[in-house]
């Protein structure tokens, strides 16, 4: 029993990522505060982000601890698909500078 | 790790290669691979919304920063809280049914529930403060008018994903408890119940974080 917890992840396991998703919202509230150009704002939280979400799918969704094959078919068709919609974003900024004062 | 070899062995008892076309290439039953498909294609819906999104915000020069410490930020950051925690007591639910222990599997998922409804209590809340402060869709009393259409479009689709977990998740407490459902039933509702958690990561940052009113 003991082994198998070991393999899937102990609840001491689950805590800690708990913590972590915590710490790193904390972090976020504090960079709310901060006066940073919204460009780097976003990318910091996106990043952010991004980590929390990896931290989720790999220990809570248990991701980690499937077969490695599960990963690699389920995770490139997302990531390419945002890829692709990211494509988009830079038109915003033009957009921002085109607008009439 | 034995439920792995067993579905591997396939159904006739014979050790299938997963290259050769196993009968479960993933290792896993086919409820959770449709669950994690299911997943994916909601991730690339939100992942839409939310691109849609920034770049509206990127381009708004005007957009609004109506969120005070309190009671919107608070607020929002006991809403993730409790989001986050019922995540563990999902994964607590999901170790219980595998140690075959019923009772206290239902009562995990019926902590994880309670998680979810104070949530979306809490979000209601907060719904009817921005609404009785003269949000709507395309107008509101601060700047750039798509404000409200960006914000309840977002968190009333998590709202709504949210809502129904909380009742999948009543469903299977209720059939798990009386012995209709196996450890991977819940193991499934898990899954969707950790990817609503996850999208509330993307949306916290992006629509509350970047909207904080600066003193």
């Amino acid at each position: 029993m003991s082994a198998q917890a070991h393999a899937e992840g102990s609840t001491r396991t689950f805590l800690i990522v708990w913590f972590w998703l915590l710490a790193l919202t904390g972090v976020e509230v504090f960079l709310g505060y901060k006066q940073l150009e919204l460009k780097i704002m976003l990318t910091i939280l996106m990043g952010l982000s991004i980590v929390k979400a990896a931290l989720i799918i790999a220990y809570f969704m248990h991701l980690r601890y499937e077969k490695p094959s599960m990963a690699a078919t389920l995770m490139p068709a997302l990531v390419i698909v945002i890829v692709l919609m990211n494509i988009f974003l830079p038109d915003s900024l033009r957009l921002l500078h085109m607008r009439p004062h | 790790m034995a439920s792995h070899d067993a579905i591997n062995e396939g159904l006739h008892g014979a050790p299938a290669s997963a290259w050769g076309g196993g009968v479960a290439p993933f290792a896993t039953g086919s409820k959770k691979l449709g669950m994690w498909l299911f997943i994916m294609s909601d991730a690339i819906t939100f992942a839409a919304l939310l691109m849609a999104y920034c770049y509206v915000r990127v381009a708004s020069p005007e957009w609004p920063k109506p969120f005070e410490f309190y009671p919107a930020l608070v607020k929002a950051t006991v809403m993730t809280f409790i989001l986050l925690s019922s995540s563990v007591t999902m994964v607590m639910a999901v170790q219980a049914s595998k140690g075959e222990k019923r009772g206290s599997t239902v009562k995990w998922i019926l902590a994880t529930m309670l998680g979810g409804l104070l949530f979306v209590i809490i979000h209601a809340t907060e719904w009817v403060g921005l609404i009785g402060e003269g949000v709507r869709l395309f107008h509101n009393p601060w700047g750039e008018p798509l404000f409200g259409a960006a914000f309840f479009a977002l968190t009333g689709l998590h709202m709504t994903h949210v809502f129904c977990g909380v009742i999948y998740l009543g469903v299977v407490a209720t059939w798990f408890g009386k012995g209709k459902l196996s450890p991977e039933d819940v193991e499934v509702a898990g899954l969707y119940w950790h990817f609503v958690d996850l999208v509330w990561m993307f949306i916290f940052p992006l629509v509350y974080v970047l909207s904080i009113h600066q003193g």
